[in-house]
């Protein structure tokens, strides 16, 4: 029971990165790809009805994290308490970017938007990957199964790490890089001509720098925990995934070359739902390892709620998903098409 | 206060209040919404529906605030308060998730199609998702109601192997007695707000000469509803409510009332300053015997005091929440007094004329927000000293590894940013309300592609 909530909430997560992960990444790249303010206008508008759904997500995920993990929930909410009240701000901040710019009529607080929607992108990117890499990592977990992090220490990998370290600045940038790709990939599609163009270009060139971060991220989290590879050994099948991340990686630019922007997006998700699932797979049944000493590490099993709470659960969750999914596809299916400059009056 | 515990409390309660100055008023003006639509369905009057989307406009801008000021209190649960989520989490968690999968999906799409979507899926989609907005918000306050009824009242679980609450009954929980009488209260509370708000609009709209028709409509709206939300909310709502505490927290109850010394006959008290170091209450205004009649509806039943229970069960803040409960009832009971003079000179056809009466309705919409925020300090210090009633004590709730002056620094940061949060909030509703709901009248617009989830302008 406890392996399938961790199964449902890692697609949870999945399902967070991949769509909010858009909207991120298109913040990333409006400054580079946007020109000016009917261009910057669009850029916004080919998120403005989703964004606010789509980080619907990660409350949903940490809602059943909660539920069929408190401890966990407990644990790291409080141990990384600095980085994740930043990253409240910075949704917060985020927010506001992408809502109230088109209700002041002053190019001077436009641009302010417009410097807090990227800035406040960027940052959560490289927040959500150190993230990552902090989990991958290792936190100093106590016998009571809590810890705290600073911000940073040494930056070095050890039993006493901070948030930030060499590894998890370089899982921050991958995801930065990743994110920045995806959210090109997606202007792609939902625009046309100048800045469709440069989205191309801009993802074209970020893909180069994916597939070297990539392999160094791999060499990086082999070397500091080797035993992420236990459970490629004990379960074969799992093999599938490094395929996809490399499968993904190769098939962003030939669909790039093609012209085929849509199957280039349906490539980026892949690849993060490949990287995050791989992060996942290697990370069962622990949930956060410890740096201190392996026996203080949390797992689904000591970490878990009572096993008719996650029974019922389990009912109540399918029929809500069921419901979710049926919004999201009548919400996309209402908005799809490009967006293009001339036609709006709202935005 | 610069205790890590002080610190940490003082970090919830500033961030739960400051959140909920918006959702007391979407919950509130949902129905409305809803009211507006129908009306411009059934009498096909394009009026309705401009006032049906004025004030989707003004709910969108407080549903932004109310989701970015709402996502920390999800955070806050782990973050300042570990030990209380582990403790708890086994049984709150079930009602947070279920608010995540039943109401947080269901705002979103539907507010999206209800704000961008009237063009594209006609009227009858688009009074669907009016009420698929209305339903979406007050499941989620449901949520968030069995949340803290829990707190206050715990049922439906048991103290499992690993020494935490685990859930034991599914129905037990959302059907806990405390749950539905808080959540009746509150709603009514929500409504009072939105229908002050949208009597105030209205009044304003008068007094100013501007967009008289609409300034008639919302002020006939807004005094009905809010009539009716007012009585309602002494009775039944706000007397089940009491008979709850006076039932499960008589110490809670003792103190609302300023009572140290238990009584036959106990009158309730007008105005009066506790004070707690004599054990008294200064210069008291009381009705005789009415506290008894309230409490057990017989005029000379006791009530006991606080003397009665052990000083460890007293709640930490006597006069705090003696206040607080004074202040709620007695704006509620000048919500009634308003609210049936107003509708009675509607009844005779004279309000619109009588400016003084728009002035009294004009100024009166802050105070609902006052009496829903004096209500739950009421409920949450009155919990006090418990974080769970009589399971956990809030001294071992919160975050013992994170410092107080990590908690002090994301204080200070909460009070910084939302002191921006305001001066933007302000100046989008004031630019909203000197638009009006006859902005761009006649004016033809493009059916839209895709917009942000506040719509900067109408359509139609």
């Amino acid at each position: 029971m406890e392996t399938i909530w961790f199964i449902l909430i890692a697609l949870m997560l999945v399902a967070y990165v991949v769509l909010d992960g858009f909207d991120l990444g298109v913040g990333i790249v409006a400054p580079f790809v946007a020109k000016g303010h009917g261009e910057r206008r669009l850029a916004l508008r080919s998120i403005g009805p989703v964004w606010d759904g789509n980080e619907v997500w990660l409350l949903a995920a940490g809602g059943a994290l909660y539920f069929a993990f408190p401890l966990l929930y407990a644990s790291s909410f409080s141990g990384f308490y600095l980085p994740l009240m930043m990253v409240l701000w910075l949704l917060m901040l985020r927010g506001i970017g992408v809502e109230l710019r088109s209700h002041v009529d002053e190019p001077l607080a436009w641009s302010a938007f417009d410097f807090v929607f990227s800035l406040a992108s960027i940052l959560l990117a490289i927040f959500f990957g150190a993230a990552v890499g902090n989990v991958v990592r290792g936190v100093p977990l106590g016998a009571d199964g809590y810890f705290f992090e600073a911000l940073w220490t040494d930056f070095r990998v050890g039993p006493r790490p901070g948030i930030l370290d060499w590894y998890t600045v370089l899982t921050g940038v991958l995801a930065l890089v990743t994110l920045g790709v995806h959210g090109a990939n997606y202007l792609a599609v939902k625009t046309e001509g100048e800045i469709q163009a440069r989205s191309r270009r801009t993802a074209a060139a970020g893909w180069i720098a994916l597939v070297l971060l990539t392999v160094l991220s791999l060499v990086a989290t082999l070397s500091i925990r080797p035993r992420v590879l236990d459970n490629f050994s004990a379960y074969p099948w799992g093999w599938i995934i490094p395929l996809i991340v490399v499968g993904s990686l190769a098939a962003m630019p030939l669909y790039r070359r093609q012209g085929k922007d849509r199957h280039a997006f349906l490539a980026s998700t892949a690849y993060i739902a490949g990287m995050l699932g791989g992060a996942a797979f290697a990370l069962y049944p622990t949930l956060l390892p410890a740096s201190t000493d392996p026996k203080y590490s949390l797992t689904i099993h000591n970490a878990k709620t009572g096993a008719y709470s996650l029974g019922v659960g389990l009912i109540w969750w399918s029929l809500g998903m069921v419901l979710a999914i049926g919004y999201f596809t009548f919400l996309y299916r209402s908005f799809r098409g490009k967006v293009a400059v001339g036609e709006d009056h709202g935005y | 206060m610069e205790s890590a515990l002080g610190l940490h409390r003082l970090h919830f309660a500033f961030t739960v209040t400051y959140h909920y100055l918006f959702p007391q008023l979407t919950m509130g003006l949902a129905p409305l919404i809803v009211i507006f639509k129908s009306l411009a369905l059934w009498k096909k009057d394009e009026r309705y529906n401009r006032a049906a989307r004025f004030w989707a406009k003004i709910f969108a801008i407080n549903f932004f605030f109310g989701v970015i000021t709402g996502i920390p209190m999800e955070f806050q649960f782990g973050t300042n308060w570990s030990k209380f989520a582990q403790y708890s989490g086994g049984v709150i968690a079930t009602a947070l998730a279920m608010e995540g999968v039943f109401a947080f999906f269901l705002e979103s799409s539907f507010l999206g199609i209800f704000l961008f979507g009237e063009r594209r899926f006609g009227q009858k989609i688009h009074w669907l998702s009016a009420v698929m907005v209305f339903v979406g918000s007050w499941i989620s306050g449901f949520f968030i109601i069995v949340t803290d009824a829990w707190m206050q009242h715990p049922v439906g679980f048991e103290i499992g192997p690993d020494g935490t609450a685990h859930l034991r009954s599914f129905w037990a929980l959302l059907g806990n007695e405390w749950a539905l009488w808080q959540y009746v209260h509150n709603m009514g509370g929500a409504v009072i707000t939105g229908s002050f708000a949208m009597a105030a609009t209205g009044a304003f709209y008068l007094l100013s000469r501007r967009q008289v028709e609409y300034g008639r409509l919302f002020l006939r709206v807004g005094v009905i509803v809010a009539a009716i939300a007012s009585v309602f909310q002494l009775f039944p709502s706000g007397d089940g409510h009491g008979q709850l505490v006076a039932k499960y927290q008589q110490p809670t109850l003792a103190a609302m009332e300023g009572l140290f010394n238990s009584e036959a006959g106990a009158g309730v008290v007008l105005i009066g300053q506790p004070d707690t170091d004599h054990q008294k209450l200064d210069n008291p205004v009381r009705v005789p015997y009415a506290l008894s009649f309230l409490t057990y509806r017989r005029w000379e039943s006791v009530v006991k005091g606080l003397n009665d229970f052990p000083r460890d069960q007293w709640p930490d803040n006597i006069a705090l929440l003696y206040y607080s409960y004074h202040i709620m009832v007695g704006l509620g009971t000048i919500f009634i007094a308003i609210m049936v003079v107003a509708a009675f000179l509607l009844w005779r056809r004279k309000l619109y004329e009588s400016r003084w009466m728009l002035w009294i309705l004009m100024l009166s919409f802050p105070f609902p927000y006052i009496a829903n925020t004096a209500g739950w300090i009421t409920a949450e210090v009155g919990r006090q000293p418990w974080v769970v009633y009589g399971l956990m004590r809030t001294a071992q709730g919160f975050s013992s590894n994170v410092s107080a002056g990590n908690s002090l620094f994301t204080l200070l940061g909460f009070m910084g940013m939302y002191t921006l949060l305001s001066i933007l909030f302000l100046l989008l509703l004031w630019r909203e309300l000197m638009h009006g709901p006859d902005f761009l009248n006649g004016q033809e617009r493009q059916a839209p592609t895709g917009k942000s989830v506040i719509p900067e302008t109408v359509e139609g």
